[in-house]
């Protein structure tokens, strides 16, 4: 019955002309449209980024290398950073949020379907206006380009005397733009979250995705204000005469770094908590067991998104804070290793006593928590503020965060993808291929991230366009070099795979891994409506409950 | 503890179909296969480093790498020994965190001719989620009052009376270091005494910049302090032994911060003593160049850099009065020598492309004169 409905759907569609399905695109304000679009759009800003990453990476292959201008080298780790963060993750995991949100809680739609629509557009025009500098930067005075101040952009750096021209402006306005646009969803998530699930899910049996959707989307509305408090303060001093980092007027430098780090932290947590979600919800169906510790899972969750807001001055342990704040941060910064750890206990003993199968959801869930893990070691090696004297700044601390963004995130990302592509095409994808993926990918990330942290041991710091040959660095660097031919091939993999699911991927059905939770029920891809009739739950597994009427989940929890 | 322990066939077949395939294969078939990727991903592996290895030419001289496990001077010392504990915790943790990870993957996968069935259904257990909150909180206890104690160590130690002390000011891409008790400017090379353990002579640093955030970072001597406009930070550092220490701008600082390195000389003391009196010299004067300190007083030279003793007082550049007495110039972007020199007068972006010192533009008599006039400035 399912595959009639995607045929019907499926016959529909492609008897109305392009523009007009084109058109229902644009003015779209159904979530699981608006969540495509998110993923989407996110997946051409990861191709951008990979390039600019690409070209650095080239640049850095041998010392003393003239690939590029150092110039253009200083604007592409700005664009990367700033893509990566603003225009790839963020976007892309509101996307898996929008989309996946009311299908989980057996809502209809998001609580605002308008404002969801509105805050998917602010976000996507914020990053058309970020590019828009390579054109628009050189302003009146011919001086700029995108703007090359680092995506903190340190003060004094963005002031008036040292960057010309409108580069710095773009970069203020997209993230402004596109932070309104996620206080948006942030606001759109916690109303929905709260008001619309179905009748019998209270918050205790909400899925764990959705609790963590919570948490993260409170974390944006209180960590998203500072930094749109400090680019408005930023046009102030560059256009209205402020002086509020404006060094030589007497303006702080530290104070853009408060701003910017009060923001900064939360946001990494903002991006971790919707992964940990993704693996909350994998790793129990492909090990047959239900996540272990609901109410404790919760509760670090909750742990972190309180503690988050207290470690941001780790960023900070080089500008001479006194010795009394950098004890205080280097304790915090400890103690939320606390939670996160428990997380990864839990994860593991869900898996216990289970029955794995490995299908690239769960591989792509094994390798985030193996990479996690490490992710996490290194982060408390970095939160010992003497040792981050020595670490801090250096390419131990982008080998560090690129094992959190792309070791931790972007593999439960592609877990996620695995996972609920069926759903959102209501076709399979390749799984060969996607294990292709998998290896292949695994192979360039450790290349590249392993081997990354030791030239930071051995004193070479970020963001240089180039170095001195006989320090040790040059192997390094080339072998970090040649990880990044692997990891193109790995997504051009899961490009494949994408275009192979939706041309010629098998009907899926609705619930091609005998999963448990409510998006399971309706047919793939859901009607626009989600669910003919609102589903009545009594459990955290009302799937199980369907499926085991004689031993139901809701006697036992 | 929550546990059901009871086999729960699915009722749907159908739902499980796709599972299932997957197990119908021969097990020893899958091992086999496997163990193939395992060794086809570590030769993969051992090539990509081997390869590597084979591009390398000659191994670099291990004392000009700036290694922060082969600490010289106190406050790096202490860090590398936090570092070992915080190593040695996190390995252990690692260890135990990847064997769970590893054999609970191992055990628990799906085998061959699985029956079907729902393994136990296990909701958690509040004894254990104890123990896992507790050991790692204990954990977290010893590691901060570890640090803290090195905390202390380092940014509170006093400074002692015959410290010697200076002000380095972050400029870019530049370092001037200004020695106020001994009447010295200098640019881009330290020099410092070295400190004997019995008899320490620290060196204090007052950390300060002209124009935007700077981090001086000697990995060997000490952990990286940043330079703040509008903001007086401190360091200090006690070298063991003598030699030259490297280190860079380690705070993003404009278009060259990847050329903002530092040289550190660590001298015995008479040698110290004996490049402080030099320093203090006023410049050299010799009447063979004075068509070269014509040029130098009457071109644009003077608006950036001082010579004690000329027109020239400019702060924007380094101090050129004893220039000679400098093993690199751009900052350590290249070797001082006359070749470069002229290279650096005439078409700075050739060491170091967007530096702020402009190209001169000197004709060729000009150029020769002014070369020949920096190179006695000894």
């Amino acid at each position: 019955m399912a595959t009639d409905t995607i045929a019907i759907t499926a016959a529909a569609d492609v008897s109305r002309p392009i523009s007009e399905r084109l058109h229902d695109w644009v003015v779209t304000v159904d979530h699981k449209k608006l969540g495509i679009l998110y993923i989407a759009y996110a997946l051409v800003f990861l191709v951008i980024g990979g390039i600019e990453a690409t070209i650095m990476r080239i640049q850095l292959i041998v010392p003393n290398n003239h690939f590029v201008s150092p110039e253009v080298f200083n604007r592409m780790f700005t664009m990367h950073g700033t893509t990566m963060i603003f225009f790839v993750t963020m976007p892309i995991l509101f996307g898996f949020g929008t989309y996946l949100i009311p299908l989980m809680i057996g809502a209809r739609d998001m609580a605002f379907p308008r404002l969801n629509a509105l805050s998917f557009w602010l976000t996507a025009f914020g990053g058309l206006l970020l590019y828009f500098s390579f054109i628009g930067g050189n302003g009146l005075y011919g001086a700029g380009n995108a703007p090359d101040v680092g995506w903190w952009a340190y003060a004094p750096l963005t002031s008036r005397a040292f960057s010309l021209g409108h580069s710095s402006d773009f970069w203020t306005l997209a993230l402004l733009i596109s932070g309104i646009g996620s206080i948006g969803t942030a606001v759109n998530f916690i109303a929905t979250i709260l008001c619309m699930r179905s009748p019998g899910m209270t918050l205790g049996k909400m899925p764990l995705l959705a609790w963590i959707n919570l948490i993260m989307a409170g974390m944006v509305l209180f960590c998203i204000s500072p930094l749109t408090a400090a680019q408005i303060m930023l046009s102030i001093d560059r256009y209205l005469g402020g002086h509020f980092f404006d060094t030589q007027a007497g303006g702080s430098a530290v104070l853009w770094m408060h701003f910017f780090w009060i923001f900064g932290h939360p946001e990494v947590y903002i991006l971790v908590l919707p992964a940990f979600a993704f693996v909350s919800e994998i790793i129990p169906v492909f090990s047959r067991k239900p996540i272990f510790g609901y109410p404790i899972m919760v509760a670090a969750t909750l742990c972190i998104g309180f503690i988050g807001f207290s470690v941001w001055a780790h960023h900070m342990f080089t500008v001479g804070m006194s010795s009394y704040a950098n004890s205080f941060f280097t304790v915090t910064t400890m103690i939320i290793a606390v939670p996160t750890g428990i997380k990864i206990f839990n994860w593991i003993g869900t898996m216990w006593g289970g029955k794995i199968q490995f299908k690239a959801p769960m591989l792509f869930c094994i390798g985030f928590l193996f990479q996690f893990l490490i992710a996490g070691l290194t982060g408390i090696m970095l939160g010992a503020s003497p040792f981050d004297w020595q670490l801090g700044n250096s390419y131990f601390v982008v080998a560090h965060f690129h094992y959190v963004i792309v070791g931790g995130i972007l593999f439960a990302l592609f877990g996620a993808f695995y996972y609920w592509i069926p759903k959102m095409t209501g076709r399979m994808y390749s799984e060969t291929l996607a294990k292709w993926h998998f290896w292949i990918f695994l192979i360039g990330f450790h290349l590249t991230f392993d081997f990354m942290h030791i030239p930071g041991l051995l004193g070479m710091p970020r963001r240089i366009y180039t170095y001195e040959p006989g320090r040790g660095w040059e192997i390094w660097n080339l072998i970090v070099s040649i990880g990044v031919i692997f990891q193109i091939a790995g997504v051009l993999a899961f490009v494949a795979n994408l275009f192979w699911t939706f041309l010629k991927g098998e009907p899926a059905g609705n619930d091609p891994w005998d999963a448990w939770t409510l998006e399971w029920s309706t047919t793939s891809p859901p009607p626009e409506y989600n669910f003919a009739a609102i589903p009545v739950v009594q459990s955290r597994r009302p799937l199980w409950d369907l499926k085991h009427p004689e031993d139901p989940d809701w006697k036992y929890e | 503890m929550v546990v059901r322990r009871a086999c729960f066939k699915d009722q749907d077949e159908r739902l499980d179909m796709t599972t299932k395939k997957e197990t119908d294969r021969a097990p020893v078939a899958r091992t086999g296969a496997k163990l193939r990727i395992l060794a086809g991903i570590s030769v993969l592996v051992a090539g990509v480093l081997l390869a590597a290895k084979l591009c390398m030419g000659a191994p670099p001289n291990p004392s000009q790498i700036p290694n922060i496990f082969k600490p010289e001077s106190t406050p790096a010392d202490s860090i590398f020994h936090l570092s070992l504990l915080v190593l040695t915790v996190t390995g252990l943790i690692f260890l135990v965190v990847f064997c769970l990870l590893a054999y609970s993957i191992v055990k628990y996968r799906r085998r061959a001719g699985d029956d079907g069935c729902e393994p136990p259904q296990v909701y958690g257990s509040n004894q254990v989620e104890l123990a896992w909150t507790v050991i790692p909180v204990l954990i977290v206890l010893v590691l901060f009052l570890a640090t803290a104690r090195v905390i202390h160590s380092i940014q509170d130690a006093r400074e002692p009376a015959g410290a010697v002390q200076v002000t380095v000011i972050g400029h870019q891409f530049w370092w001037e270091f200004r020695y106020p008790r001994l009447g010295v400017v200098t640019a881009n090379e330290l020099h410092v005494p070295v400190s004997d353990r019995s008899h320490p002579s620290p060196t204090f640093l007052t950390l300060i910049s002209a124009d935007t955030d700077h981090s001086f970072w000697v990995p060997r001597l000490a952990g990286k302090t940043d330079l703040i406009p509008n903001r007086v930070n401190h360091m200090w550092i006690d070298p063991h032994e003598t030699g030259i220490y490297l280190g860079q701008c380690a705070q993003y600082c404009g278009v060259e911060h990847a050329k903002m390195l530092i040289r550190v000389y660590v001298d015995s003391q008479e040698q110290f003593d004996r490049w402080v009196q030099e320093q203090k010299m006023p410049a050299a004067t010799s009447p063979t160049v004075e068509a070269g300190r014509t040029v130098f007083e009457s071109t644009g030279c003077v608006n950036c850099h001082s010579v004690t003793g000329t027109v020239g007082n400019g702060r924007f550049g380094p101090d050129l009065t004893h220039l000679m007495s400098r093993d690199t110039i751009a900052s350590g972007a290249a070797p001082n020598t006359a070749e470069n020199l002229r290279k650096w007068i005439q078409d700075p972006n050739s060491i170091k492309p967007s530096s702020l010192m402009p190209a001169m533009q000197l004709d060729e008599k000009d150029l020769n004169a002014l070369v020949a006039y920096l190179e006695t400035l000894r």
